[in-house]
Order: C-alpha cells, then sequence, then structure tokens
C-alpha cells in the first residue's frame, strides 16, 4: 500500500505539476471545463437533455411524502399527489365558486335519505334530532378501469401472478412499475366498501377514524372486532414462539392480514356491483364533503392482498408509497427523496373539461378548452425541494412551472397597485409571470386559556383584558411585516368563503367602522388602555403595582421564528403587560395545551371542508381540549354559544342558520377566547406557459385541468439561462497576473539562498 | 496479523453494546412514546385512543426495560428496550415509526448519492491540500508562505454556511454556471456534483493546509533529511523524495480515518443541495422526530467510527512496522 | 436586584482566569516566560487586544439587574406586604450602555443609514391620496447596520451576540474540564481496571455521532430552560440565580462532545509523568498518592488544558451557527449570530437583498473567530515549544 501511494506522487506528471508555474494547471482544467460546456445552452438547466420540449409539468413538494395510502394521508402535500390516482365518488367544480361538489366516479350526487326510528322516510328539511338513520346511496359510472398494475396480472388460470413473490423474483425491482406483468380490472363498488372497512383498520391508524366512527353506523364496533381478530394473532404468535420473540422482527417476515369479511359492518351495504349504500347515524349534510377526499376513493382488494407480501414489505414496496388507482395519473417514478414523477394513466377513462364557470372565466380564457378530454398533460414531475432559495431561484429561471410565494421572494415579485391591489413588478410582468390569489380557508390564531385564572373566565372584567390584548396585538401590522399584506384581518373565526362570513361586518370590541370608507379601523391603544384599567389593571399593574406577567406557550424552535415571538412581546409592552415566552418543542407544546398549563398560546386551523361547523366547533365546550381531548384549546365554555352549535351544526345553509351564525359570533367576539388573528391569502405564480390556471384551495386534484405549452418554454428557458463565464475567467487571470510574480522572485531568493 | 484484527474486532464488542444502551435511554427518555405517538398522528383528531392504537401498532406499549407483569425470560424480552434497540445489534433497523418504511433498506440506496458526494468531495480536497501543503512547505519562511498560512487562518474563521450560501448565490444564481441545487441518478447526477464539491473543497482547505504543512514540516526537520540536504541533493528532491515518502504515513491514516465517514455523508451539504443521501435522511428524521430512524443512524455512525478505528490501528502497523502488535 | 444566569458564572470565571494569568505573569516565572514569548509576535498581541474587547463586551452583558418598579410620580411601587417590587426585565450593563440602539427600534427592515424603510407601504397623503412608498423611519440614519425584520437595530443584536459566543466559546470547555482532568489523571496514573474504564467511557462517547448526541440532549434538557427575556419566578432561585438556562446545557453537550481528546491527552501526559524521576522521588519520601498527584501531575496537565481551550475556542464559536441553522442551538429570544445567519439565508432570496444581516454576523464572528485562531497558535507554540511550527 505504500509503495503504490508513493509511485502515485512520484508520477513524472504529479512531478512536472509542481515545479511548473502553479496556476497553470487549475487554468487548463477550468478551461476545459468551460469549452468542453456546449456555450449557448444552459449548463445550469437541472433536467436531462432528453426531456426538453416535451409536455412535462415541472413543479416542487418540501418534503417527502409520509404516506400515499388514502386510508392513512391526510395532508395536503399528500393530496396533490394522490388525489391525482384515487378517485372519489365526487369531486369539486373547478371552476365554478362558491365551492361546488360534483360527481366524479358516481354518475350523480347522491342525495341523502333520512329515516326516523320507526322506519318511517323523512322529508329532506327534517330536523336533526329526529333522524335516526341517513342513507347515501351512491350510483358508480360503468366501464371504468384501474390503471394497469402488477396487482391485477393474472396467470392462466385466472389466479393473480404476483401472488406469492419471493426475494427471488424482486431481483432488479425496486418499484412497482418495475414488475413485467401488469393488468387491469373495472371499478366495482367493492373497492369503494372495502376501503371504508380499511378506515376502521387498527394497523393503519386512519386519522380520521376518530371522526367518521361518530357518524357511520356500526363502524366502532367493526373496529373493535378486527382489533381482536388483530390481538388474538399476536399472542397467539407470542405464545408459540418463546421469549426470544421480536414481534417487529416477525410481522416484517409473516405480515398479519386481517379478513374483512369476517365481521359485519353495518354502515355500508352493496346494492349491486355498481351501487353501494353508506348509513350514517345521524343527520350530517356535510358528508358530502367528506366524500371528496381521498379517504373514500376505492380499493381494489387484490393491490391490498398484493403489497402485503414480506418481500415486498422489505424492499419498501408498499400500498403506502405505490398507488393504484382509477385516476388520470399513475405513479411512475417514485424517489420520494428526491423526486416522484406521475404519468399519464393510460386506461383513464372519459372526462371532460367543464364548460361552465364563473362570468369572468369565459373572459379570462378558462373555458377555451371547454369540452376536451382530460387530462392535457403528459407528465407532471414533482422535485424534491427544501429551501426556500433554490426553489425560488430555479422558478425565476424558468424550471419550475409553479411556485408560491415567500414573504421574502415578496417584494422582488409583487408591488401593490395605487388601490392597494397586489399586482405583479416589472420585473415578473417581462417574464410574463401570472398572480393568483386567493384566500385559503384557514384561520391563524392567537388565544387565552379560559381555565386560567388571570387570563381566563367569564366576567366584564377578564372580558376587558382579552378585548385590550386584542387591540393591542395588531394584525394589521403583523400581516404587513410577517406576510406581505398576504392576509385578511379576522373578525371571527369564520373566514372569507365560507358560509357565514359577512365581509362588511366588524367584530365591534376591537374596531369601529369608518363609515366614509366603509372599512374597519382598529380602535386605538389608548382605548385598550382604558379598558385595562377598567379591568383592573391600570398601565399593566395589578392592584398591588405588581406587573401583570402573561405566559405565551408556542412551538416556534425554528430561528426565523424569533422575530415573531419579539413582536408579540412588543405589542404586549404598549400596554405594559409583560409577555413571558416559553418556546418548546412541539411535544411540549402539545402537552401542555392538553393538560390546560399555559395562559396565552398560538395555532392554526386548516378546513377539512367548507362549511361553518368545521370552524365554529372550535370553540363549543364539547370539544374542550382539556376535559374531552378536543379541538377547543381555549377551553372556551359558554352554555348558550353550545346550544346554538348544535342547533346549526346538521343544519342546510339558509337564513335561519345565517342568522344563528351571526348571534354565535357576536357572543365570542364578546368573550373574546381568542385574539382572532388573520385568515391566510396565498398568492400563487406561473409561467406564461400554463394555462387553464384558476385557484382552487379545496379541489386537490387542479392539475389535470391544466395545459402547458412546451415549446414556449424551452425557447424562453433558454433565453433566460445563459451563463455567465466572464467573470471566472477574469478572476483566474487576476489571480495568476498576482500570484506569479511573487512566485516567480520567491523561487529566485530560494534558488540563491541554495547557492550562496 | 488475523489474531491482532480479530482482537481489535472483539474489543469493539463492549462499546457497541454501550453505544446501543446509551442511545436507547436517550431516545426514551427524551421521547416518551406517548410524545412519539402525538407528533406522529398530527394536530388534528387525535384521541387517547389513537395514542394508544399507535402505541400498541408500533410496539411501544411495553415497559422500558424491565416487563414486571412477565415471567421468567420475558421480564427482559417483552420490553421497548429488547425489541426495538437489541435487533439493531446485527444491523436489523426495523421499520420507521413515521411511515413503517424498511430502515435497511432506505439506507442501502440513499448511501450512494452520500458517497457520490463526499467521495469526490474527500479526494479533490486531498489532493488540493497536499498540493499547497507541499507548496508551503517548500517556500517555508518565505512570504508566500507567512501569507499562505494567514490565508488558511482566515478561510478557518468563516463558518461553512456562508461558504454554501455565498458559492450558491454566487454560482448558481448570479452567474448561473451549475444549477443551484438538486440530484439525478447516473451520469446525469455530475453537474450537481460539482457545486457542492468546489464549495466543501474550499471550505475544508483552510484546516486541511494547515495540517499537512505541519506533518510536512516535521518529515523535514528529522536527521535523516539534514542528511540528504547535506549529501547535496537539492532541496526538491529531498523534498519529494525523502520527506513526501514518510509523511505519507500520518497522511494516509488521515484518510483512513476519514473512509467511514464518507458513508455517512454531510449532513448541511445534503440538505442545501437536496442531495437525497443520508446525512439529509438523519436530517429529515430529526426534524419530523422518527426515532427509528435516528436511533439507526446513531447507530450506524457508532459503527463506522469503530471501524474506523481498527482500520487506522491495522493501517499503522502495516505502514510502520515499528508500530507493535499489542 | 440583581439576576445571575448559570452562564454568567462561566464568564465571570473565565475573565477572572484570565486576569489571574496576566497579574501572575508578573511575578510568576513560566508564566512571564510564555508573556514574552507571545509579546514577540505583534500579530499576537494585536489580537489579543481584540479578544480582550470583546470579553469585556461579553462580561458588561453578563452583569444584569433588574430595577425598581416606579410610579407616574418616580416613587418605587411597594406591595402590599411591605416588598419593593422589581421589574421581571433585567437589563445588563451593555443593555443600559447602549439605550438608544436597544430602544429606537423601526417598523421592519431599513438599510444601513438609511433615513427609510426597505419596504414599501400604503399610504395615504393628506389630500386622500393612496400612494405607495417607503415610509420615513423613526430614527433616520441612526442604524449603524441596519434594522432585521422587526425593525431591532442589528449592530445591537450583533453586539448582545458577543455574549453567546463567548458563552459557548469558553463554556463548553470550562464546564468540561474537571471532568476531563478527574478521568484522565485517575485512568493515566492508576491504570488497570480504572484506565479500561475510563478509555470505555469516552470511546463509547466519542463513538456515537456528535449532532446526534446533542440533538437528543437539548431536546431532554435545553428546551425547558430559560432563553432570555423576562425571568419568571419558577426559573428564579432566591429570586437572584437562574441555574437552568438553555445556554448552559448548549455548553455542556457540546463539552461531553468534546471532552475526549482533552481526556486522551492528559491521560498520555500522565502516563509519562508518572515515570518522572521526581515524582518517583516524591513518592519514595513517603508522599501519599493523591497529594503527588495534586501537587506535581496536575499542575504540570495546566498548559494541554489551556492549549486545548484556546484551540476549541474558535471551533466552537462556528459550531453555534450550524446548530441554530438544525434548530438545536440557543433560543430565538438569545441573541446569537448563527440565529443571524439563519435569517439572513431568507433575506438573500429577497429582491433587493437585505444584506445587512448576514453582514453583521459575518464581521463580527469573523472578528472574533480570525484573532482566537490567531492567538490560539501563539498560546500553543509559547507553552509547548515541541509544537512550534504547527
Amino acid at each position: 500500500m505504500q509503495k503504490f501511494l508513493f509511485m502515485a506522487m512520484k508520477s513524472p506528471q504529479a512531478e512536472g505539476f509542481l515545479k511548473r508555474p502553479v496556476f497553470t494547471a487549475f487554468l487548463t482544467l477550468f478551461a476545459a471545463f468551460f469549452i468542453l460546456a456546449p456555450v449557448g445552452c444552459s449548463p445550469n438547466n437541472p433536467y436531462r437533455s432528453t426531456d426538453k420540449g416535451k409536455d412535462i409539468f415541472y413543479t416542487t413538494f418540501n418534503e417527502p411524502p409520509k404516506h400515499l395510502d388514502p386510508a392513512r394521508s391526510y395532508s395536503s402535500d399528500e393530496y396533490d399527489i394522490i388525489a391525482l390516482i384515487y378517485e372519489p365518488p365526487l369531486q369539486y367544480h373547478y371552476l365554478k365558486r362558491p365551492y361546488t361538489v360534483i360527481p366524479l366516479t358516481a354518475e350523480k350526487l347522491p342525495t341523502p335519505a333520512y329515516y326516523a326510528k320507526t322506519g318511517a322516510r323523512l322529508p329532506q328539511d327534517a330536523p336533526p334530532e329526529k333522524v335516526e338513520k341517513a342513507v347515501y346511496e351512491i350510483k358508480l359510472k360503468k366501464g371504468i378501469l384501474y390503471e394497469p398494475h402488477p396487482a391485477f396480472a393474472k396467470r392462466q388460470d385466472g389466479a393473480p401472478s404476483y401472488s406469492s413473490v419471493s426475494d427471488a423474483t424482486l431481483e432488479g425491482i425496486s418499484e412497482a412499475r418495475d414488475f413485467p406483468l401488469k393488468g387491469t380490472r373495472e371499478l366495482t363498488a367493492d373497492d369503494y366498501i372495502y376501503q371504508i372497512k380499511r378506515l376502521a383498520d387498527p394497523q393503519l391508524e386512519s386519522p380520521i377514524f376518530s371522526i367518521i366512527e361518530r357518524y357511520v353506523l356500526g363502524l366502532t364496533e367493526y373496529s373493535q372486532a378486527l382489533k381482536d381478530d388483530l390481538d388474538a394473532v399476536r399472542k397467539k404468535r407470542k405464545e408459540t414462539a418463546g421469549p426470544s420473540y421480536n414481534r417487529d422482527t416477525d410481522e416484517k417476515e409473516n405480515p398479519i392480514i386481517l379478513d374483512y369479511g369476517r365481521h359485519e359492518l353495518p354502515g355500508v351495504e352493496k346494492v349491486d356491483a355498481y351501487t353501494y349504500k353508506i348509513i350514517l347515524k345521524t343527520k350530517y349534510p356535510q358528508f358530502i364533503y367528506w366524500l371528496t377526499l381521498p379517504f373514500f376513493s376505492p380499493m381494489p382488494i387484490e393491490a391490498d392482498l398484493f403489497y402485503k407480501q414480506a418481500a415486498l414489505m422489505k424492499k419498501n414496496i408498499t400500498l403506502d408509497r405505490f398507488p393504484v388507482g382509477t385516476g388520470p395519473y399513475r405513479m411512475g417514478v417514485f424517489r420520494p427523496n428526491m423526486e416522484m414523477v406521475l404519468a399519464k394513466n393510460e386506461n383513464f377513462h372519459e372526462e371532460f373539461y367543464p364548460s361552465e364557470g364563473e362570468p369572468e372565466d369565459e373572459k379570462a380564457g378558462l373555458l377555451r378548452d371547454a369540452g376536451k378530454r382530460l387530462p392535457f398533460m403528459e407528465r407532471l414531475v414533482f422535485k424534491l425541494e427544501k429551501e426556500a432559495i433554490p426553489r425560488w431561484n430555479k422558478f425565476l429561471q424558468g424550471y419550475y412551472d409553479n411556485s408560491g410565494l415567500t414573504s421574502d421572494s415578496f417584494d422582488q415579485a409583487i408591488t401593490f397597485g395605487a388601490a392597494g391591489k397586489a399586482e405583479l413588478t416589472e420585473f415578473m410582468k417581462d417574464k410574463g409571470i401570472r398572480l393568483l390569489t386567493a384566500v385559503r380557508p384557514a384561520t391563524y390564531y392567537s388565544g387565552f386559556n379560559m381555565l386560567d385564572d388571570a387570563v381566563g373566565g367569564g366576567g366584564a372584567k377578564r372580558q376587558k383584558l382579552r378585548q385590550a390584548i386584542s387591540i393591542a396585538l395588531d394584525f394589521e401590522e403583523y400581516i404587513e411585516i410577517f406576510n406581505n399584506g398576504r392576509g385578511i384581518p379576522a373578525m371571527s373565526v369564520v373566514p372569507s368563503g365560507i358560509f357565514g362570513y359577512d365581509g362588511g361586518a366588524i367584530n365591534p370590541y376591537v374596531y369601529t367602522l369608518d363609515t366614509g370608507r366603509k372599512r374597519p379601523v382598529r380602535r386605538t391603544i389608548e382605548y385598550a388602555k382604558r379598558l385595562l384599567t377598567e379591568a383592573g389593571y391600570p398601565e399593566g399593574r395589578d392592584s398591588n403595582g405588581a406587573p401583570l406577567i402573561v405566559t405565551f406557550d408556542n412551538p416556534w424552535t425554528g430561528a426565523d421564528t424569533a422575530p415573531v415571538i419579539n413582536w408579540y412581546i412588543k405589542r404586549f409592552k404598549l400596554l405594559g403587560i409583560q409577555l413571558e415566552n416559553r418556546t418548546t418543542d412541539y411535544n411540549r407544546f402539545q402537552e401542555k395545551m392538553r393538560k390546560g398549563n399555559f395562559q396565552f398560546f398560538s395555532w392554526g386551523w386548516n378546513a377539512d371542508y367548507p362549511d361553518p361547523e368545521n370552524f365554529l366547533f372550535l370553540l363549543a365546550s364539547a370539544n374542550g381540549k382539556v376535559k374531552f381531548g378536543g379541538e377547543n384549546v381555549s377551553n372556551y365554555t359558554n352554555p348558550d354559544y353550545d346550544r346554538l352549535f348544535r342547533q346549526m351544526e346538521n343544519m342546510d345553509n339558509g337564513a335561519e342558520r345565517l342568522r344563528i351564525i351571526k348571534e354565535m359570533i357576536a357572543m365570542i367576539q364578546k368573550d373574546s377566547p381568542w385574539v382572532w388573528g388573520y385568515h391566510p391569502v396565498v398568492f400563487g405564480l406561473f409561467h406564461q406557459w400554463v394555462e387553464n390556471v384558476k385557484f382552487n384551495p379545496m379541489a386537490n386534484n387542479a392539475v389535470k385541468y391544466l395545459r402547458l405549452n412546451a415549446g414556449a418554454r424551452s425557447l424562453l428557458r433558454g433565453a433566460w439561462n445563459g451563463p455567465v463565464v466572464w467573470p471566472v475567467f477574469a478572476l483566474i487571470a487576476a489571480l495568476a497576473v498576482i500570484t506569479l510574480p511573487v512566485v516567480i522572485s520567491v523561487r529566485k531568493r530560494a534558488a540563491r539562498k541554495r547557492n550562496g | 496479523m488475523l489474531t491482532y484484527v480479530i482482537r481489535r474486532i472483539l474489543y469493539a464488542i463492549p462499546i457497541v453494546i454501550g453505544v446501543n444502551v446509551l442511545t436507547a435511554l436517550l431516545f426514551f427518555y427524551v421521547n416518551t412514546p406517548d410524545d412519539m405517538a402525538r407528533k406522529i398522528l398530527g394536530e388534528k383528531n387525535v384521541t387517547p385512543e389513537a395514542v394508544a392504537n399507535w402505541k400498541a401498532e408500533h410496539g411501544y406499549n411495553l415497559p422500558s426495560f424491565i416487563n414486571a407483569k412477565e415471567s421468567g425470560a420475558k421480564v427482559l424480552t417483552e420490553t421497548v428496550f429488547f425489541q426495538k434497540s437489541i435487533p439493531l445489534l446485527w444491523l436489523d433497523f426495523g421499520r420507521s415509526d413515521r411511515n413503517n418504511i424498511d430502515i435497511g433498506t432506505e439506507i442501502k440506496s440513499r448511501i450512494w448519492p452520500s458517497l457520490a458526494v463526499s467521495v469526490p468531495m474527500f479526494m479533490a480536497g486531498l489532493i488540493v491540500e497536499v498540493f499547497f501543503a507541499m507548496m508551503l512547505a517548500y517556500y517555508r519562511g518565505t512570504y508566500l508562505d507567512v501569507w499562505g498560512m494567514v490565508m488558511s487562518v482566515v478561510m478557518m474563521s468563516v463558518s461553512t454556511l456562508f461558504y454554501i450560501i455565498g458559492g450558491q448565490f454566487l454560482l448558481g444564481k448570479a452567474l448561473r454556471i451549475f444549477p443551484i441545487s438538486g440530484y439525478d441518478t447516473g451520469v446525469y447526477s455530475l453537474k450537481f456534483l460539482i457545486l457542492p464539491v468546489i464549495i466543501g473543497v474550499i471550505g475544508g482547505a483552510g484546516a486541511g493546509v494547515r495540517f499537512y504543512r505541519t506533518v510536512f514540516l516535521e518529515e523535514m526537520g528529522k536527521d535523516y533529511i539534514r542528511t540528504a540536504r547535506a549529501k547535496g541533493l537539492p532541496e526538491g528532491k529531498v523534498l519529494f523524495k525523502h520527506a513526501l515518502k514518510n509523511a505519507m504515513i500520518p497522511v494516509l491514516t488521515n484518510v483512513v480515518v476519514s473512509i467511514p465517514f464518507l458513508f455517512y455523508g454531510s449532513l448541511i451539504m445534503e440538505t442545501f443541495f437536496s442531495i437525497p443521501g443520508l446525512g439529509n435522511f438523519t436530517i429529515d428524521a430529526i426534524q419530523s422526530q422518527d426515532f427509528a430512524i435516528v436511533r439507526s443512524m446513531v447507530y450506524l455512525g457508532s459503527i463506522l467510527y469503530i471501524v474506523g478505528l481498527i482500520l487506522t490501528d491495522i493501517s499503522y502497523t502495516l505502514v510502520d512496522p515499528r508500530v507493535r502488535l499489542k | 436586584m440583581p439576576v445571575i444566569l448559570s452562564t454568567d458564572l462561566i464568564v465571570y470565571f473565565v475573565v477572572s482566569a484570565a486576569l489571574y494569568f496576566g497579574l501572575s505573569a508578573r511575578n510568576d516565572g513560566r508564566a512571564r516566560e510564555v508573556w514574552f514569548e507571545i509579546r514577540k509576535n505583534k500579530l499576537a498581541l494585536a489580537s489579543m487586544c481584540v479578544l480582550c474587547l470583546y470579553g469585556a463586551a461579553a462580561m458588561a452583558d453578563s452583569i444584569r439587574f433588574r430595577d425598581a418598579l416606579v410610579d407616574e410620580k418616580g416613587a418605587p411601587v411597594v406591595s402590599s406586604d411591605g416588598a419593593v417590587l422589581y421589574s421581571p426585565q433585567p437589563l445588563s450593563l451593555l443593555d443600559r450602555a447602549l439605550p438608544g440602539m436597544r430602544g429606537n427600534s423601526e417598523k421592519t427592515y431599513s438599510a444601513p443609514f438609511s433615513d427609510r424603510l426597505f419596504v414599501k407601504e400604503t399610504m395615504e397623503t393628506p389630500d386622500g391620496r393612496v400612494v405607495r412608498d417607503y415610509p420615513l423611519l423613526k430614527h433616520p440614519h441612526d442604524h449603524a447596520l441596519g434594522t432585521d425584520r422587526i425593525g431591532a437595530d442589528i449592530l445591537f443584536t450583533a453586539l448582545k451576540g458577543v455574549r453567546t459566543a463567548i458563552v459557548i466559546g469558553t463554556g463548553a470547555t470550562v464546564v468540561i474540564i474537571p471532568f476531563a482532568i478527574f478521568f484522565g489523571v485517575i485512568a493515566g496514573y492508576f491504570g488497570g481496571f480504572a484506565d479500561d474504564a475510563v478509555q470505555y467511557v469516552y470511546t463509547t462517547l466519542a463513538s456515537i455521532p456528535g449532532v446526534l448526541l446533542i440533538v437528543s440532549f437539548m431536546l431532554l434538557f435545553g428546551s425547558r430552560g430559560y432563553q432570555g427575556g423576562v425571568v419568571a419566578a419558577k426559573d428564579a432561585v432566591l429570586a437572584v440565580f437562574v441555574p437552568n438556562d438553555r445556554l448552559f446545557w448548549l455548553c455542556l453537550i457540546l463539552g461531553i462532545t468534546s471532552w475526549t481528546d482533552l481526556c486522551r491527552l492528559i491521560r498520555g501526559e500522565t502516563l509519562k509523568l508518572r515515570e518522572m524521576d521526581y515524582v518517583q522521588a516524591s513518592l519514595a519520601f513517603g508522599s501519599s498518592r493523591m497529594r503527588v498527584i495534586y501537587t506535581h501531575i496536575v499542575p504540570n496537565l495546566m498548559h494541554l488544558v489551556l492549549i486545548t481551550f484556546v484551540l476549541q475556542f474558535s471551533g466552537l464559536v462556528l459550531a453555534e451557527s450550524v446548530l441554530s441553522y438544525i434548530g438545536i442551538g440557543v433560543g430565538p429570544q438569545t441573541a446569537s449570530w448563527g440565529n443571524m445567519i439563519n435569517a439572513s439565508r431568507l433575506e438573500l432570496s429577497r429582491e433587493p437583498v437585505v444584506w445587512w444581516n448576514l453582514l453583521g454576523a459575518f464581521v463580527f464572528m469573523f472578528a472574533l473567530v480570525l484573532p482566537a485562531n490567531v492567538f490560539g497558535d501563539a498560546v500553543r507554540d509559547a507553552l509547548d515549544p515541541r509544537l512550534r511550527n504547527r
């Protein structure tokens, strides 16, 4: 080994290299790189040259998806992928507003049939307390085929080809698409029923099970029965194996497959091959929205069994990573730590671009493709980009077709016009980039712990204290600083775009209405201080003269969040109240919330579906965090509110519902258990070559409507990305000019020294 | 020789076990299974039943170290420690807590991108560092040496983050010469690797040049070099023929120690450049608190370190026969 | 009412130790020699001056007390049971010396010495037109390094970061020195089982990847500690001392991950010293082993400790920024250069670029680490002539 190394270093090349002027070698190296790199075509292009000019949509994801199994996945990033592969019976209309549910694989929208305890059919407007059973009958379109997939591949005798795969057959196979044989079959009602049963499977830990079991008839019992089966299998295995039994290792070798057919689930019923019924325990009009979510998409039993093979699981080929669906796209390449490629599904059924929308859609060119067959794009490439900076820069270079907007790239992209309307900057307009905005059905709020002695509780004094703080936390300023104006200050819990939101209404405890300009004006700090005095804390001091200290809990451990915390402290100080920050990691934070061990906190809520119930329930006492582990983190209790909530909960939208909602909002505005915070506004940017773009935060499968002008894209990319190489040459030249004389003189001196 | 190697490996066993116990202690007390379950189940609709179910599903419903409810050997085996940590000893990493992927398979597939960055970075770094170190040693005591040393101290005094941010900004964004970040498979990965390698080499050069310069100078202060000079050999020949040959010992050992860590990748480099290697994997796991993965990576890191120690000892004996086999 | 954090003790210790060395250099022969050696090197001398400045800033920022509350008339507020009430917010000497910088905050970003905000805002002119322009600052031309996202003065933040850097750079080593000496000496002097045990411990610790060890440790202890800002009653012992300081935990774990080298060095040196004639002689004259260790061995290890101390300093300061990047460094409320670099990552992608936050962190960090490296080299050369030229 020693000899070898020595030889290498002694080679004539090395010796010559060292004796010649130092930078020659580097010069050659760099020169070679730049001469070889074809000038004019962009060396910074991150894609292969073979993909140039193809109909491929490029976008990003910022962390590897955790679950692609529709029973488990519950995040919008994952929905961006699986909503294109799995098809639940219903979907949102792409263009229409307010958000409208339309059929996807169902023939038509199901209308629930309500039954009383006696079994008698009730009318549609039956009061919720009378309804004993609500039946949704869903009839599927015929002739819908699954994507070509190895799970459907069959041998001559009709048995599945890959029912007992060994390690040997998996040689060279690392993804589901690598299997040589593939098959397909028609979509049936059984697949939908199978998936609903999967939601109850304890092994799958479906995140919505705890909600859905409240509605679907008999789901709780069914899940318990499956759990008992599972425990029995495990117990038996443990007993037969003896003390060295390792469950993880064993279940990796022999996965437990539960038989869903062993128990009866009364909540679902098969009518015929294409029709099934879902039976709910109560009236629940919002259930129609659940039917647009991937949780209710079909799951072929073949796929489930195919993936539950030890050899496949060992290679990480699982249903959680390789979906099997009927949608417009199928999983092509799946390398979640680098990229995911969705390819057009050859077997996709007929679906057409919508031919009606909002009035202005026609003018915006959104109906140009009306009636054309979906989808338009050949491939979708999702690239992993964790860091905001590279993502933004690559978007500007034309390598991503769309981009969100971080507040740091904001000034580069957006200016506000004279009327305060967001517009693109000249720089962005020159690039032909288009801007879309939409209010997200979400709310980011700060809240008080209503169980706390100092800030919580009822009574006029406490209300005034909380109102004063609500005024001091100037969310207009917050939005300006941290979100560049991308947000709407919240007046209550219900965001814009949701039934019950009134753009003209204000929160009278925090704002006054400037009647001339017709817009809310935040009450002054002086007013807040007066309130504080009335609350018993003049200048933020209690009757003893000691300053009021409020603890602030948040899970913001990142360094980017330091300014936000300091902003809160700064605003509280205006009232003379000391805010004691208690940032902890997310687990501790949740633990404190759960135990009610906090005074003031900050959190957010994203809607599951566009219905006010999904927001107002956040303050219902039955959802109290401390008592019931629900989502009412403030632990707000108000019997009147609860009563109205129960009344409103299962009502159909109408004047009566609106009246109740307004009454509820007035109550919580007065009590101020929350500082209402703001509703985020999303800004999306698209390059000029992407068409049919309209923001739809509810529809997860919007990509299938997009069309791409790939030719224009490659031209512009080329024009934008010529490399700038002269500074490199200049740098090398400068270095050489500086260094050469030094080296020469030093050498001369050294030589003199040696000789003399 | 063989018995020596075997003995060294046997010495390593208690260390491996120690690491195992220590990581188990740290992880099960840092994060109780309840914490893990809540973190993983997400923000919405987390009921106590869901938490209990998660723990049962992932085998965290057992006691940590001693199960008083069982009898016989099961007192020890029916515990989280036995079920989760002991299989690590034979490199059975199990499945991740968050999405049930097989960690061993994932590690295997991620080693290559890590190596694709770390090996060229290491090799190029070594060449550049040794080259400049020799140059400084050759011109020792002159202005070139003084300024070279000042430059390396200056370069050492800059945080890696500055190098990365600056490099991406300059070469990727302003000059548009390289893709800012990303990765591809096979030969296509080449264009993504140049920028991280350049930045890595520059970032490490300061410390490296200093180190190797010392090594060469130390060698050149020895008696046999003086003899060679006295014989009238030209300085260049003395340096490259005699000094270099013997200075290879510390250089080589330094190389050997580093080899195992090349597999481990670089946490920061990989996240900034979106390279799907092991470093990235670890950061992901830390951020999403998937402790099954973090535990595996801690363990893997320890094993690599121990392998490095053993390799160093062996290479010493190979290179320098004077080192006795103890 | 003074407030003392556990990390303040580290600063006090380091500063007084430095003063002690400085004073003892007058009469102690060895220290004097070292001092002469360092004095020959002009660069090292200049570096030392810079380091002293940093040390002074850190010291000024570590002496803090809470003021008594006063009412509008200026009379102290007294609670119903007669005790004087103090503000919960402690202010350090540094805070008090620079009230302008601390208080003069703007709304958001502004460039160095600018008189306007860096971000346009919608404003109404007196005649009712709505325009979008850069508003004037409240304190124009006042911010030498500009302001950050919430309008705080960056020069002040950077100055506050000095203490954090010094605490981490010195604290990690200081906290762990007693253990390293104790275990190193035991292993080296007694050999046998003790040696095996100590070697086992440090090899095991060293073989766990440092970052991961730090992550889990900080999750366990760090997140519950004091992170700056208001001092809550529950954090303080006797209303004065705050033992549970997040920064302290960070020092401790950084020490644990870096002590093995020192321990190994000490062990080797002790092995050598044990065989020295004078040690053997001392034993022969009947000195107890403890006494020999105390009088002959430990004092002769101090140069190793000092060398390690100065050499590790710069590495630890740099490490802080990387740890803050992963989110396990100092808390968000503690001013640190790592936090500044982190924030600047996003700022660099703004257009136009917000560069002054990065510049501030860079300049301050560079101006500390460079002299630290130079001075560290000089100290090593002076203390251990064998190592000269390294």
